[in-house]
């Protein structure tokens, strides 16, 4: 058994330590934010964040994770109650498929929380390993620039305080 | 209920008995999919051609709308939801033509024991068919309820008003849609006028609203078939050969069947699937599987640097698709070009997924195709079984844009649920198969020849397309990849041209501009080295991109504005209208050139009846990379009436960038047997910081004028507005597809 720190609750699993935290999260924890997308670190659909970081969690091994924070999309708010960044991505509406919606989400947030006030040129930097196919992107850079315009210092502080 | 007066059950009796079924999304009980798939072999009515839109193939009004006692009201589409906003867009009609509040409404998509079979959700037809029908089924509703409400109040029912869905008369006195449904009866066939509501009243149409599916796609909701977990459910996986014609000449499955969590390899000629309890350890056991098998591949792929000349070299079937006037003989003085794209991939960011399962004989499918009905008769044949025995149901998946592998695996998870009986098995493809197997937008040449009057008009047109098939999408059991790998293989569907209107290959072939004489030759090409089918606007995006680009070749040619140039070939006032609104807030007269920017105009309307779109784009060019950057784009659109401006926006976007990224980027490439570019590597596509910096979209509405499909007008305009921005920029033409960084570099040359 690996025990993950998942979203601030531990999550016991009975998986092989060379698993991809990507399948552990889906399968094992019933997630559905993170998304196959490529299974080689390529497109971005799976990023989800570890110890403040965006990582690809297709090719993230869950034995390197272990006692690290994972956050992911569904740590951040409901459907019902979405957080801050969920909330400007639906006040843009900033998806057409939206299957790679939540690891757009995730790689924005780990932005937002080491720099709570991107420039629009850092932002496209920052998103450029995460691709969109049905050509959202445009939306997407302007609901991480509200984001980071109204929430940008509170979801930082709100890092600071649930770092581990 | 009382409005079931017939002992006849068909379906939309069934859907308007059946309480328990309006919740979408969710596996139905098993007594209900039985139930739907026995009752759907039943005779459909004959079809009434006098009826908007879908109501031609499904004209009973209670098939398309359904009133709960408790007020709640679910509305039916055969049409799915495929990122494009659809949903959102039917609800909006459904919700102004019943009077009540969009969110009183539950839509179910496309289902074959539920809705109209509306085909294929399929080129830019939602709108136009199942809107419609929608649409005029409402209201058609709406009126029979009044006509209750009016007895039951003792009014006449023009003195009647209707708020949310309760209606009302003098005196403060009020009934509910609920408490009329028990004794009006709408299980009839649609009426070919109906009582549409003003325009000046409307409050929900022509209103931007919020998707409604967008709330869960970014908190992690079940938002698609790759999130559905069913009870029992194991995961597949396929092993598909390396290329098209390899053929499987050895494979010991012992080791894998023993590796952990392994629960069958099943094969079946050069068809090889695993099936596992975890879907890590299918994956494991796909990468095994694919190490034991030992292949024997044949070159069958025309070298890749040689492409067009196979393509030209290809038997072709010629039909004329436009003889107007007298087109002038050879002339020294035409101007002539050549235009030409590549296979190009539909390569969706989330792979094709599928769940089967077989229970008591029949199997019930979990897909995100485009045509739950075709895909149910397709299976059908593969099975062999009867159509009835066979259930699909929509769920939405990544988005797809056009005939992507969401059918083929939907194969591969009823071929292994049969070796599972009772289990749901989920398939989703790897990168590498979506990538190497989805069916690609097939290459294409076109060449344009024309000549110019001494006044600068287009005096005549000469114009020809070589292309493949544009669809081959199932109905059948060989149009499904699996099929074609069984030991005793299913044959491909043999190829056709998609007629005129609409056309294949030849979509948008015939300008919209006025040409006193024009000869267009459609050259249709059977024969295929790999498998295509339709991607996004199929045919257009390159006839458009030939079309606009030889437009703009021309007025340069007559020292004339490309606007004006168009301008002055155009009597359609609509098409007039988005080019100017275009122009202008573009600001195309007063553009300030800045070295290394061009700008660049086109217009179309897509299939020559849908959408207009017209498009003005800056675009930067680095000399030294020869990277292309398109810095902003300015787009005007005419959708007919305006159901959700918001969708149309999202829609026009999302196509320019889409656009912009096929015609900078994308190629499928192969060498003599395979197909090699099978992940992002291989296959790039555009990247934020290669988006523009805006894209703005303007849109004329039209209100009281048919709705028209919008989901594929941007793709040929963007390809050609790039590519005479390209030209303003650098002086020269580019004519082959994609405009690469080393294309572009070898044709501008050093600064």
């Amino acid at each position: 058994m690996i025990t993950l720190n998942i979203n601030g609750r531990a999550a016991a699993v009975d998986a092989d330590p060379t698993t991809p935290l990507l399948y552990v999260l889906r399968d094992d924890l019933k997630l559905n934010g993170a998304k196959f997308g490529c299974g080689l670190g390529q497109c971005g659909a799976c990023t989800v964040m570890v110890g403040g970081q965006a990582v690809m969690s297709c090719l993230m091994p869950i034995g390197l994770v272990e006692q690290r924070a994972v956050k992911t999309v569904e740590g951040l708010g409901t459907p019902t109650a979405p957080g801050p960044l969920q909330q400007a991505f639906i006040d843009e509406q900033a998806a057409q498929c939206g299957y790679c919606i939540a690891g757009m989400i995730m790689r924005a947030q780990a932005l937002l929380e080491r720099n709570p006030h991107p420039s629009d040129a850092e932002i496209r930097r920052h998103m450029a390993p995460n691709l969109c196919r049905c050509g959202t992107h445009l939306r997407i850079l302007r609901a991480v620039r509200r984001a980071a315009d109204r929430s940008g210092v509170a979801i930082a502080a709100e890092s600071r305080t649930s770092a581990p | 209920m009382k409005r079931i007066a017939s002992s006849r059950l068909d379906r939309r009796r069934f859907l308007a008995s059946g309480a328990a079924l309006v919740v979408s999304f969710r596996l139905a009980d098993g007594a209900a999919a039985r139930n739907g798939a026995a009752q759907s072999k039943k005779a459909q009515p004959k079809p009434a051609p006098a009826l908007p839109g879908s109501l031609k193939t499904e004209p009973m009004l209670d098939g398309w709308i359904r009133i709960d006692a408790d007020g709640r009201v679910t509305v039916f589409t055969g049409k799915a939801e495929l990122g494009q906003g659809i949903k959102t867009a039917l609800i909006q009609v459904a919700a102004e033509e019943l009077v009540v509040d969009p969110a009183r409404i539950t839509l179910v998509t496309a289902d074959t024991a539920r809705t109209a079979n509306e085909g294929y959700t399929a080129g830019s037809h939602s709108m136009q068919d199942s809107g419609t029908a929608i649409r005029h089924a409402a209201a058609q509703v709406r009126a029979i309820l009044l006509g209750r409400a009016a007895e039951r109040l003792a009014v006449a029912p023009e003195r009647l008003t209707v708020k949310d869905g309760v209606v009302g008369a003098d005196g403060g006195r009020s009934v509910a849609y609920g408490e009329l449904v028990a004794e009006a009866n709408w299980h009839l066939a649609a009426a070919p006028q109906s009582p549409l509501r003003e325009q000046a009243t409307h409050t929900v149409i022509g209103q931007p609203m919020r998707r409604i599916d967008i709330p869960a796609k970014v908190a992690g909701g079940v938002a698609y078939v790759q999130d559905l977990r069913l009870d029992r459910m194991v995961h597949g996986r396929i092993v598909r050969p390396p290329s098209p014609a390899a053929s499987l000449a050895s494979l010991d499955p012992k080791a894998v069947e023993q590796q952990a969590g392994v629960l069958k390899v099943v094969r079946d000629g050069r068809f090889v699937g695993v099936v596992a309890e975890r879907e890590h350890q299918a994956v494991r056991a796909l990468r095994a599987l694919g190490l034991a098998a030992r292949w024997d591949e044949q070159p069958t792929l025309p070298l890749a640097q040689n492409l067009y000349k196979s393509v030209r070299e290809t038997p072709a079937e010629d039909s004329v698709i436009l003889d107007r006037g007298v087109p002038a003989p050879s002339d020294a003085a035409a101007l002539s070009a050549t235009y030409q794209r590549p296979y190009q991939a539909h390569a969706s960011i989330g792979p094709s997924c599928a769940i089967a399962q077989l229970l008591d004989g029949r199997y019930t499918v979990w897909t995100h195709s485009q045509g739950v009905y075709p895909l149910r008769s397709a299976l059908a044949e593969l099975l062999g079984v009867a159509k009835d025995a066979v259930r699909c149901i929509h769920v939405e998946g990544s988005g797809c844009y056009g005939h992507n592998g969401a059918d083929d695996v939907a194969a591969d998870a009823v071929l292994l649920a049969r070796a599972m009986p009772g289990r749901p098995v989920r398939v989703q493809w790897m990168r590498e198969d979506e990538h190497g197997w989805e069916p690609f937008g097939p290459p294409m040449i076109a060449e344009a020849k024309a000549t110019l009057d001494a006044a600068g008009m287009i005096r005549d047109w000469h114009y020809e397309v070589w292309s493949n098939t544009h669809s081959t999408r199932p109905g059948a059991a060989g149009d499904l990849l699996a099929a074609t790998h069984l030991a005793r293989p299913f044959k491909p569907t043999p190829p056709k041209p998609l007629p005129q209107p609409e056309g294949g290959g030849d979509r948008n072939a015939i300008p919209l501009y006025a040409l006193p004489n024009a000869h267009v030759v459609h050259h249709f090409l059977r024969k295929m080295p790999l498998r295509v089918s339709a991607l996004r606007s199929l045919g257009a995006y390159l006839n458009v991109f030939a079309i606009e680009s030889f437009m703009d070749e021309l007025a340069r040619s007559a020292n004339l504005d490309p606007v004006a140039f168009r301008l002055r070939h155009l009597n359609d006032a609509r098409a007039r209208d988005v080019i100017k609104t275009a122009a202008d807030r573009f600001g195309w007269p007063t553009f300030q050139r800045r070295p290394g920017r061009g700008r660049g105009f086109a217009f179309a309307r897509y299939k020559n009846l849908g959408a207009y779109a017209a498009i003005a784009m800056e675009v930067e060019v680095q000399r030294d990379s020869g990277r292309v950057r398109v810095v902003r784009a300015v787009a005007a659109t005419d959708s007919g009436e305006v159901v959700n401006p918001d969708g149309i926006r999202n829609q026009i976007e999302g196509g320019i960038v889409q656009s912009s990224s096929w015609t900078l980027s994308e190629e499928v490439t192969f060498d003599a047997s395979r197909v090699t570019s099978r992940d992002w590597g291989g296959y790039p596509i555009l990247r934020f910081p290669d988006v523009p910096e805006q894209v703005d979209v303007h849109i004329v509405d039209r209100p009281g004028q048919p709705f028209l499909g919008t989901g594929e007008a941007a793709q040929g305009p963007a390809a050609a507005a790039i590519a005479n921005a390209l030209a303003d920029a650098t002086g020269v033409r580019l004519r082959e597809l994609p405009f690469t960084r080393d294309r572009v570099r070898a044709a501008i040359g050093p600064a």
